[in-house]
Formats: structure tokens, C-alpha cells, sequence
């Protein structure tokens, strides 16, 4: 499945944030967001992960994206594997033993998330990604609270994962050392809507 | 779907869950209301069926909240969202496990307490058949109300204000099934229109309540 994004352009609360933006993503490819604080790098994950409508422009394949928040969705009550089966069910896959291999969960896997270090959740958080069976993942940050090990061990999982035909979009700040092509979102700030920009509801509330 | 009522389910139960809580909640409303009234048993008589419901819905409302906001403080509701389940179903499923966990309960101790309210003996089977028949439309409508304040920084006291009057019609149908059961006259009107109200809100609010979380998702 391949992502394509057209003309994209998207609003965080009313105020278009990045335009014009256009790219394809395919299969057995990396892209790397890059841009600084408050570009707009989350917002456009989250439209191409369906949580938020586009301003403007057309996004396809959109239907195959896992999407991995800044937020892991960790529940502190269930174990570890509870957590990985729950969304194994929901996005109808079994392979929970695979996932927890993949992020080196395996020994963790009857402990309470609540009991988890940071990065070790994280690490759960990510290893979900597994379990959607979905080709395209879409990713906020994944190494943040990662250790260097994992850190290489993630990338690990990530290079097998294009290597199995899968795509991966990720926003990110450091190097994962993996074959990416970089797209750097300052060019695509939006203009003002005084200069021609797209207008924002939060923009035409005011009008 | 069934992996995320199971999920709930299990969420409720363990530590921190709310299990019972509404239950206790409950409890003690029965227990308080003849300290304020006093003892004479023709007035705890009169009154019950009204107090024994008022009870159920106060309970029902204290552990509304919980239905979206956790998710949507640790993430949960964003990746559910995104998920292959349909968001009503997410809603619809979250509303059932409210009820399993909330409603059903109260139904069953209900009897009990209203022992301590004096219902007479004719009230019982009346009591238990209008709670099973209204305390689903409490979660659901509940649900809807959780929605909408989903992600408002305190929104429990704004989401009581907004669904108290939408449980108004439950309470009032269902109070009525009780006493008109006591006074043995015919409950066939209350009660088609309490389960009216039930299945209307069933039907129709997990619509109204995934668009409201799109939106505030947002």
C-alpha cells in the first residue's frame, strides 16, 4: 500500500499550520519528518492518521496507517501482554509473542504496565505497532525515553519491517540510523490568510 | 468488540477501577434518607420508590466520567479511534460495560435496600423490573454526556449539569412504574415508555456520542 498525500494542507485549532504539502510514500521506504518545535509535525501525523479533517488536499492509503501517538495508550492496570492482546483483538491479529520478542518485552510480560519505566512502556507502546499487522506506520517520536540499546533495537524492527514491504513515517529529532528519505516541513509553513494562505475556521470565526 | 468489553471490564475490577463504588454509593443514600426523614414507616413507605431511584441515578452518575476520560489521558481513546472498530462501537461497548459494572449491580442490591426504606412487599418485583429496564438508558445517556466534555480539563461537574436533565424522563417513568405497581393499578403505560426511552437511547445515542468525540478529538 502506498501513502499519498496531494496538496495537503492542515490546521491545529483553527489555524492552518502547514500547506502545499505533497509526497509519496512506498512501499519498503522510510520518510523522516523534520522541522522545528510547532511546524506542525504531529498535526499532519494526526490527519493522515484520520483523528483530524485536512484543510485542503487529498490523502490515499490512509486506511493501511498505524498510528503511534506522543501518548503510548498504556493501561497501568493490565501486564504487559494483557495490553498487546487487547489490541492484537481489536485489530483482529494473534501474534503477541512475536511483538513482544520484536521489543524485547518477552521477560516483562506478566508485569503490570503500571510497574513499567518509561522506557519500557514506551517500548510496549511501540511493539502495538506490531500487533496491527497494518503496512504503513505512522510515528510521533517513537525514541523518545529510549535508551541507546533500544533505540537500535527499535530501528532494528523497523528496518525488518520495510524489509517485509511495510512503509513507516516517522517525526523525528535524532538519527535512528536507518536508509530514510528526509523531509524537511519548514517550506510548507502556511502563510497568513492576509498573504494568500488557506483560511482556518479559527481564521473565519473572526472575519 | 468483545476484546474491548472484556478489556473494560477488566479494567473495572482490578485496583482503582470504581467497582462497587457506585454500589456503596447507593448504600448509603438508603441508609441516610431515613436519618434526614425520620423512622415512621408509612412515610419511608410513601417515599421509597422515588428515594430508591433518585439513588440509582446519583450512583450511575459518579462513575460517568470514567468512561472516556481515562482513555483519553493516557492516549488509549486516540489509538481506539484510529483502530479498525467503528467509534460507535467503542461507544456502544463502553456504555454496556458501564451498565454490567454500574447498573446491573444496583439492580440486584436494590430489593435489599429497599428493605430499609420499607417498600411494601408489592413494590419489590415492580422496582427490579423498572431498574433492569431504565438503568441502561442512565449509561448510555451517560456515555453520550462523557462524550461531549471528553478532554475538558474538569468537565465532571459541566457533564453532571448536562445529563441530569436528560435522566429526567427515566426517573419519572420509572419512579412511576413503582408506584402505580404499589397502588395496583396498570404499569403497562410507564413502563412501555421507560423502555421506549431505553431503546431510543440505545439506538440512537452511540451515534451522537462518537461524533461528539471526533469532534473533540480533534
Amino acid at each position: 500500500m502506498e501513502l499519498q498525500v496531494h496538496d495537503l494542507a492542515v490546521a491545529r485549532a483553527g489555524v492552518a499550520v502547514l500547506e502545499g504539502l505533497s509526497f509519496r510514500l512506498l512501499p519498503g521506504r522510510a520518510l523522516v519528518l523534520r522541522g522545528p518545535n510547532g511546524i506542525g509535525k504531529t498535526t499532519l501525523l494526526r490527519t493522515l492518521a484520520g483523528l483530524q479533517p485536512a484543510l485542503a488536499g487529498r490523502v490515499s492509503g490512509a486506511e493501511a496507517v498505524a498510528y503511534a501517538a506522543h501518548a503510548d495508550g498504556v493501561k497501568a492496570v493490565l501486564t504487559v501482554a494483557e495490553n498487546l492482546a487487547f489490541w492484537a483483538a481489536a485489530y483482529g491479529t494473534a501474534d503477541v509473542a512475536a511483538a513482544l520478542d520484536a521489543m524485547n518485552l518477552r521477560a516483562l510480560a506478566d508485569r503490570r504496565a503500571a510497574n513499567l519505566s518509561a522506557g519500557q512502556k514506551r517500548r510496549l507502546g511501540l511493539a502495538r505497532l506490531l500487533v496491527t499487522g497494518r503496512e504503513i506506520w505512522v510515528m510521533d517520536e517513537p525514541t523518545v525515553s529510549l535508551d541507546a540499546d533500544s533505540v537500535a533495537l527499535f530501528a532494528a524492527v523497523v528496518r525488518r519491517h520495510l524489509q517485509q514491504g511495510g512503509s513507516a513515517l516517522i517525526a523525528t529529532h535524532i538519527d535512528l540510523g536507518l536508509e530514510a528519505d528526509v523531509l524537511e516541513l519548514s517550506p510548507y509553513r502556511a502563510k497568513p490568510p492576509a498573504a494568500g494562505g488557506h483560511v482556518g475556521a479559527f481564521d473565519e470565526a473572526f472575519e | 468488540m468483545i476484546a474491548l468489553l472484556a478489556r473494560d471490564l477488566r479494567l473495572a475490577v482490578r485496583a482503582g477501577g470504581g467497582f462497587g463504588l457506585g454500589l456503596a454509593f447507593f448504600l448509603l443514600v438508603a441508609v441516610i434518607v431515613p436519618l434526614g426523614v425520620g423512622p415512621e414507616p408509612a412515610i419511608l413507605a410513601k417515599i421509597a420508590p422515588g428515594i430508591l431511584w433518585v439513588g440509582a441515578l446519583l450512583s450511575c452518575l459518579l462513575s460517568l466520567d470514567r468512561i472516556f476520560a481515562l482513555d483519553f489521558e493516557d492516549g488509549s481513546l486516540d489509538l481506539l479511534a484510529t483502530s479498525p472498530m467503528p467509534l460507535e462501537g467503542v461507544v456502544a461497548m463502553k456504555a454496556l460495560a458501564h451498565w454490567l459494572v454500574t447498573g446491573l449491580p444496583l439492580v440486584m442490591v436494590a430489593p435489599v435496600l429497599a428493605l430499609l426504606l420499607n417498600l411494601p412487599l408489592a413494590g419489590y418485583g415492580w422496582l427490579v423490573i423498572s431498574l433492569a429496564a431504565g438503568t441502561p438508558a442512565l449509561s448510555v445517556i451517560g456515555a453520550f454526556g462523557a462524550a461531549l466534555t471528553v478532554g475538558l480539563k474538569r468537565g465532571g461537574l459541566l457533564m453532571s449539569l448536562l445529563v441530569l436533565p436528560l435522566y429526567m424522563p427515566t426517573l419519572i417513568f420509572g419512579a412511576e412504574v413503582v408506584k402505580r405497581g404499589l397502588a395496583g393499578m396498570d404499569v403497562g403505560t410507564p413502563l412501555a415508555l421507560l423502555a421506549g426511552i431505553t431503546a431510543g437511547a440505545v439506538a440512537l445515542l452511540p451515534f451522537a456520542a462518537a461524533a461528539a468525540i471526533r469532534v473533540n478529538l480533534r
